[in-house]
């Protein structure tokens, strides 16, 4: 059989990554902005104020476009496991595939029953069971994010399973472990408050454009009011959220918090990186004479306190990982990763023993070999340490982009909540909050760069790398889905783009309402 | 063409593009047959790819 070529792993890393970003520029908007509309309905029911009905309608009409914009891209994403990662899909479509089918028949069923009242039960349905709608479409919404980011995390963590030889499959052994491990919740948390960050934005910077252009002023200050308090509180929840967030990947995902630190040699006591720039073209796998930072302004000792709630413990930086030898948190020493490869071509072997052993001793023996190394299953089909050390800039300056412009959300919102309706005068301002807009996206793209470029070379953390998880298609094939994708993205989101560039430029009615 | 239409037109024209033109000249079904004989395609396939020592 052929080996793998190496063009197409990264052909199908870049479809999948493609899909996903340009899904991911329509979900935290859905997110975000439908808890916005949901506040406004809030209010336009405890008010009885047609305003905050109009305005509420008005957000509404923008959530609808970028739903029906984004609904697609979402089952693409699921339909590629399929296609492009089918050894992934059978190796543990039984874990992996039960949260996506609750999502789609719990959360995606439920956000689609009310959508439909929410949109053309006005007038029909009562205002409560209409508000009712309105919050169950986002509750839906949410959910469904749940679900997904379950399914993330279970990838970044594998637990609550057993590998079962004969079908070569992983079963599910413990659905709570697999629900509601701590990195599952914390990611949830941490990816919806972010959304509702950037839903906020939206909110906030296209107000300001109606400011600017001197139009719709009380829905717009009434906007900015909503989205500014709300937007604070998502950004301090997304702050302390990410803090969680990182205890665990220096917990489960050592490598990607090294990487993410640009942290070659590790030790106790670590600081974390708050301005730094790294040596272009350095190599993170191996010694180098020179410091592998050009600039690196520190704060003493913050590593080691968020990855070990101790100013003195212990991080591993990329050497250390790579060579082993530190104590792990159970006390048990960290084996270097030529060990964990050896242990991993072991497994694989006893797996092929396994299913061409004859006689139940055979059997039994490779079983036992497969059970003893199963967790270093993925290691066997690395080629060199340097295979598990990922795009440390890519991580690194994602991780910083995300977190600075997690930090200037939060001065946005207070800055607004303080200036409240002087804003008016300040056109510099509010050209600020206009250009924010897109800052938003770019912070949560970064993050998920962070995730997943961090994360590499696995699809599954240590139980199967890329090389393996793949189809064995044609590289032509996947280039040319690629371009065809990338085309079709594009136009869609150029359409979403105009349609609602239009939307906003005819504006609420709420000024009819007013009059 | 309204808003709804328009949105109805480019949610199915894309439906079409990403699921029957694509599904039948780029992606081949690559597992194929019973459980049995998929699980044997995915165990040749996960031994194989193996780096040897």
């Amino acid at each position: 059989m052929e080996a793998i070529d190496t063009s197409l792993v990264d052909w199908s890393r870049a479809q999948f990554a493609l899909t996903a970003m340009y899904h991911w520029l329509f979900v935290p908007l859905t997110l975000g902005l439908g808890v916005v509309m949901a506040i406004m309905e809030t209010l336009y029911v405890r008010t009885g104020r047609e305003f905050w009905k109009q305005t509420a309608k008005f957000w509404m009409k923008l959530f609808g476009i970028n739903f029906a914009m984004g609904v697609a891209t979402g089952i693409i994403l699921e339909f590629e496991f399929g296609t492009n990662w089918s050894n992934y899909s059978w190796f543990v479509g039984d874990i992996f595939g039960a949260p996506l089918a609750i999502e789609g028949i719990l959360a995606f069923f439920m956000e689609s029953t009310f959508i439909a009242v929410m949109y053309f039960g006005w007038n029909k349905v009562s205002k409560r069971a209409h508000l009712a709608s309105t919050w169950l479409t986002i509750v839906g919404a949410t959910i469904s994010a749940w679900w997904i980011l379950v399914a993330n995390a279970w990838m970044q963590h594998p637990v609550g399973m057993e590998f079962n030889p004969d079908t070569v499959r992983n079963e599910m052994v413990d659905f709570v472990a697999v629900a509601f491990n701590g990195g599952a919740v914390v990611k949830f948390c941490h990816t919806v408050a972010s959304s509702w960050v950037l839903g906020c934005v939206f909110v906030v910077g296209v107000s300001c454009w109606y400011l600017l252009r001197g139009r719709h002023k009380e829905f717009a200050h009434a906007s900015i009011r909503v989205a500014a308090w709300f937007g604070l509180v998502a950004a301090l929840l997304t702050a302390y959220t990410g803090h969680h967030s990182g205890r665990i990947i220096a917990e489960q995902q050592p490598m990607k918090l090294a990487a993410a630190e640009g942290l070659y040699e590790g030790g106790h006591g670590q600081g974390l990186v708050l301005a730094g720039v790294l040596r272009p073209g350095v190599d993170w796998a191996a010694p180098t004479q020179e410091d592998k930072m050009l600039l690196n302004i520190e704060m003493p000792y913050a590593l080691s306190l968020l990855a070990t709630h101790e100013a003195e413990g212990y991080v591993p930086g990329i050497r250390n990982i790579l060579e082993g030898g530190y104590t792990l948190p159970d006390g048990s020493k960290a084996l270097s990763a030529e060990e964990k490869m050896l242990r991993g071509r072991m497994a694989i072997e006893a797996l092929a023993a396994y299913r061409d052993a004859e006689d139940e001793e055979d059997k039994a023996a490779a079983l036992k070999a497969l059970r003893e190394n199963f967790d270093y299953f993925g290691y066997g089909y690395l080629k060199e340490p340097a295979d598990l050390v990922p795009s440390v800039p890519l991580t690194f300056y994602s991780f910083r982009i995300m977190v600075m412009l997690g930090g200037y959300f939060i001065v946005l919102f207070a800055g607004l909540l303080v200036l409240r309706h002087r804003v008016e005068k300040w056109r510099l301002v509010q050209w600020g909050v206009v250009l924010t807009i897109p800052l938003a996206w770019l912070a949560s793209q970064a993050g998920w760069v962070v995730a997943e470029v961090g994360r590499q070379p696995w699809a599954i953390q240590g139980l199967l790398p890329n090389v393996a998880a793949i189809s064995r298609l044609e590289t032509g094939s996947v280039q040319t889905t690629f371009f065809i994708f990338l085309v079709l993205f594009t136009l869609l989101l150029v359409a979403e783009l105009g349609i609602m560039g239009k939307a906003i430029a005819t504006g609420p009615e709420t000024d009819k309402s007013a009059a | 063409m309204t808003l709804g239409r328009t949105l109805w037109c480019i949610i199915l024209i894309k439906l079409f593009i990403m699921f029957a033109v694509l599904k039948a000249f780029f992606f081949p079904s690559y597992l194929k047959g019973d459980a049995g004989e998929k699980s044997e395609a995915v165990s040749t396939e996960l031994t194989a790819r193996k780096v040897s020592e």
